[in-house]
C-alpha cells in the first residue's frame, strides 16, 4: 500500500503504517462483529417459530419428519436443516357445493357461477334430475396423513364430497329428495364420506354435511309448485265439503229433535184432552142418569138457544100452511143476506 | 499467507460442491432413483432424511411418494339403453414402482396422457356396456313414498339394478388395474365424479318431468274432488236418515197418542152410547151453523111445537136428530 514517494521518510512511514494498522484492525473488529451478530441474528431467526393456537406445527429435519409441536415458541435447526409446515388441526374448515359465500356477514351473499351450477346438478334415482346445494364441515384430523399422503388432499376432498353426495342422490327418488328424505340422504352421505376419508387415508375427519337448497331444475319448477297447489287444492276442497257437512248435520239433528218433541207434545195433548173430554162426558153421564128427561130436554133446547142466533136465516114454517114455500123469493132475499 | 489463504479458500469451495453432490434429502413426499450415467441403480429410496451417493457420477431422480391427481374430462357415452350422458370420472394413483415409471414414462406429463387414454377408454367401456340405472342407483332399495303421491310413479322409477354404482367403478378400476402396472402405476381409486344427460337429452328429461308432475297434480285435484263427493254423499246420506228416522219416530209417538185418546174417548162414550150421540149431535148443531146458514124448520120440530099450541105432546120425550 506504501507508494515510495520522492519524500520518502520511513518514520514518518511507520508512524502512518502503525496508526492505520491500529484503525484497520479497530474496523476488522467492528466488521467481524457485525458480521457474527447477523449470523447469529439470522441463526436465531431461522431457528425460532411460533405455532398459533388453532395450529399444530410438523417439523422435518433434512425432509424426514421428527416431531410435530403444540402451539407457543419453539427452536429448530437453522438453515433449512430443519423446516416447519403448520396445519389448522382446531380450525373448522368448509367446503360449499353449488354455491360460494360472496362475503360472509350476518347476512351472507350467495354467489353462483356455471362452475358451482354444474356442481349441483344430479341425477335421482328415479332418473330424474334435481340441483343439490350442500355443506361439508370438516377437520383435519391426522396432519401427518393429512400432509403426507395425497397431494392434493383439499380439491380430492371435494372430489370425494361430490361422488358421495351424486352416489346417495342417486340411490333416491326426486320426491324423497325434495320432500322426506333429506336428513336420510345428508347422514347418508355424511357416513359415506367419512368411511371414504377412512379409505383414503387423508386425516380429514368429517364433521358435518348440511343440504342446503334442494330443487328441481329451473324449467321444471313451476310444474313442481303446481303439485304443491294441488295439494293445496286438495285439501281446500276436502275441508270445504267438511264445513258443509258440519254446518247441514246438527242443523238437521236439531230440526229431527224438533219433530220428535213436537210429536210427543201432540201425543200428550190428544191423550190429555181425551182424558179431559171423557171425565167430562163422565160427569155429564152421571147427572144425566139422574134425571135424563129433563136434562136431555135442557141440552137440546140450550143448544137451539145458541145455535139459532148464529144463524143467518131461519125459516119457520108450518106444514099445515101450504102456500108460502112456493112464494118464497130465494134469490134478493139471498143477496139481501150476504151483505 | 496469501497462497495458504487461497488454497484453504479452494479446498472449502470443492469441500462444498463435493459435498452438495454427494448428499441429498428425501423429503416425507418424495421417493428418488438413483442412476450412473443414466443408468438405474438399486431400488427405490422412499426413506426419508439424509442420503449419501457418489458426488457427480450419480444422480438423484425425484418422483412423487404421495396419491397423485387425474381429473377426467366430460365423456360423452351412449349407455346400453341408448341414453347419452356425459360421465365425468377422477382417479387417484400413485408411483407404485418409480424405477419401471422412470423407465417407461420418465415423468407424471407423460403419465397423465397416458392415464387419460386408459381411464377414458375403460370409463367409456364400462358405460356403454351398462343400463344408465345401473351408473346412477348403488341399491334396490326401494323409494320411500311420500304420502300424498301414493302410486303414481312406476315403471321407469323401480328399476331394477344388478350391479349398481359401486360396482360398475369398481370395474372401471379392476380393468384399469390390470394395464397400469406396466407403468409402475397403482390405481387407488376411480370415482364417477358427476353424470348428466347431455343438453338435448335433458331437455327430454325435463318434459317427462314436467308430464309427470301435472299428472301428480290431476290426481291431487281428482282426489280433492273426489274426496269432497264422497263428504257431500255421506252427508246428504245422514241428512235422509236423520230426517226419515225424525218422521218415523213422530208418527210413531203421533199414532200411539191417537191410539191412547182413542181408547179413553171409547171406554168413557161406552158408559151411554145414547147420551154421547145426543150431546155430540147438539156440538155438532152448534159447530156447523153460522151467520151464512138457513135454517129452514118446520113447527112440527120439537122446539117449535109451541109455537102452535101450548099443549105438551108426547113427542117432546123422544131424543131429536
Amino acid at each position: 500500500m506504501p507508494s515510495r514517494g520522492p519524500d520518502f521518510d520511513p518514520e514518518e512511514f511507520k508512524r502512518y503504517a502503525r496508526q492505520a494498522g491500529a484503525r484497520l484492525r479497530e474496523s476488522r473488529k467492528l466488521f467481524y462483529g457485525i458480521a457474527i451478530a447477523l449470523v447469529a441474528i439470522v441463526t436465531l431467526w431461522s431457528g425460532y417459530y411460533q405455532v398459533e393456537p388453532d395450529e399444530v406445527a410438523l417439523v422435518t429435519r433434512f425432509g424426514r419428519y421428527v416431531r410435530t409441536s403444540n402451539p407457543g415458541p419453539h427452536g429448530k435447526f437453522p438453515f433449512g436443516i430443519e423446516r416447519v409446515l403448520k396445519v389448522p388441526v382446531q380450525r373448522q374448515l368448509k367446503q360449499e357445493y353449488g354455491f360460494r359465500t360472496a362475503l360472509a356477514a350476518i347476512q351472507s351473499q350467495k354467489e353462483q357461477t356455471d362452475e358451482t351450477k354444474s356442481e349441483a346438478v344430479m341425477l335421482t334415482g328415479d332418473l330424474n334430475v334435481a340441483t343439490v346445494e350442500w355443506i361439508v364441515q370438516y377437520k383435519v384430523s391426522d396432519p401427518y396423513k393429512y400432509l403426507f399422503k395425497l397431494r392434493d388432499v383439499e380439491d380430492t376432498f371435494r372430489l370425494m364430497s361430490e361422488a358421495t353426495m351424486r352416489s346417495v342422490v342417486g340411490d333416491h327418488s326426486v320426491t324423497e329428495l325434495l320432500t322426506v328424505g333429506r336428513e336420510a340422504i345428508a347422514a347418508r352421505a355424511k357416513e359415506l364420506l367419512s368411511e371414504m376419508c377412512k379409505r383414503y387415508d387423508n386425516g380429514i375427519s368429517v364433521q358435518q354435511l348440511v343440504l342446503q337448497n334442494v330443487d328441481p331444475p329451473e324449467p321444471v319448477r313451476p310444474s313442481f309448485n303446481d303439485v304443491n297447489q294441488a295439494i293445496q287444492e286438495r285439501e281446500r276442497a276436502i275441508n270445504e265439503a267438511w264445513a258443509e257437512y258440519n254446518r247441514e248435520i246438527p242443523r238437521a239433528r236439531g230440526l229431527a229433535e224438533q219433530k220428535i218433541q213436537a210429536a210427543e207434545g201432540y201425543a200428550v195433548e190428544r191423550v190429555n184432552r181425551a182424558k179431559g173430554d171423557a171425565d167430562r162426558f163422565i160427569a155429564l153421564e152421571e147427572e144425566y142418569r139422574k134425571a135424563p128427561e129433563v136434562t136431555r130436554t135442557r141440552l137440546y133446547l140450550e143448544t137451539l138457544a145458541q145455535t139459532l142466533p148464529q144463524a143467518g136465516r131461519k125459516l119457520i114454517f108450518d106444514e099445515r100452511a101450504k102456500g108460502i114455500l112456493p112464494l118464497f123469493p130465494l134469490g134478493p132475499v139471498h143477496e139481501e143476506a150476504r151483505p | 499467507m496469501t497462497l495458504k489463504r487461497i488454497v484453504i479458500l479452494g479446498a472449502a469451495v470443492l469441500a462444498i460442491v463435493v459435498a452438495g453432490s454427494m448428499f441429498y434429502t428425501v423429503s416425507e413426499t418424495e421417493q428418488v432413483i438413483i442412476t450412473q450415467f443414466g443408468e438405474p441403480m438399486g431400488g427405490a429410496i422412499t426413506e426419508a432424511g439424509l442420503h449419501v451417493k457418489i458426488p457427480f457420477t450419480q444422480e438423484a431422480n425425484v418422483f412423487e411418494k404421495r396419491w397423485l391427481e387425474w381429473n377426467g374430462n366430460a365423456n360423452q357415452v351412449p349407455t346400453r339403453d341408448k341414453k347419452y350422458i356425459g360421465v365425468e370420472t377422477y382417479a387417484r394413483w400413485r408411483i407404485a414402482n418409480p424405477l419401471l415409471f422412470f423407465q417407461r414414462l420418465r415423468d407424471e406429463r407423460r403419465a397423465q396422457s397416458r392415464l387419460d387414454d386408459i381411464i377414458d377408454g375403460e370409463t367409456r367401456n364400462v358405460i356403454a356396456a351398462h343400463n344408465l340405472i345401473e351408473v346412477v342407483r348403488s341399491t334396490n332399495r326401494p323409494f320411500e313414498k311420500a304420502e300424498e303421491v301414493e302410486d303414481v310413479m312406476e315403471a321407469e322409477s323401480m328399476l331394477q339394478i344388478e350391479l349398481g354404482r359401486d360396482k360398475i367403478t369398481r370395474l372401471i378400476l379392476d380393468r384399469v388395474s390390470k394395464v397400469v402396472p406396466d407403468y409402475g402405476i397403482e390405481l387407488v381409486d376411480v370415482q364417477i365424479q358427476r353424470i348428466n344427460y347431455i343438453e338435448s337429452v335433458q331437455t327430454k328429461v325435463f318434459e317427462r318431468m314436467i308430464s309427470e308432475r301435472k299428472r301428480i297434480a290431476d290426481r291431487h285435484r281428482s282426489e280433492g274432488q273426489g274426496k269432497s263427493s264422497e263428504i257431500r254423499g255421506k252427508k246428504e246420506r245422514e241428512l235422509k236418515v236423520i230426517e226419515s228416522e225424525a218422521y218415523r219416530k213422530s208418527q210413531e209417538i203421533m199414532g200411539k197418542g191417537d191410539a191412547e185418546a182413542t181408547g179413553i174417548y171409547a171406554s168413557a162414550y161406552n158408559h151411554n152410547r145414547e147420551l154421547y150421540k145426543f150431546v155430540k149431535t147438539m156440538e155438532t148443531y152448534r159447530s156447523s151453523v153460522d151467520k151464512d146458514s138457513w135454517l129452514v124448520l118446520s113447527t112440527s120440530a120439537d122446539a117449535f111445537r109451541y109455537l102452535q099450541s101450548s099443549a105438551a105432546q108426547g113427542a117432546a120425550g123422544k131424543p131429536g136428530k
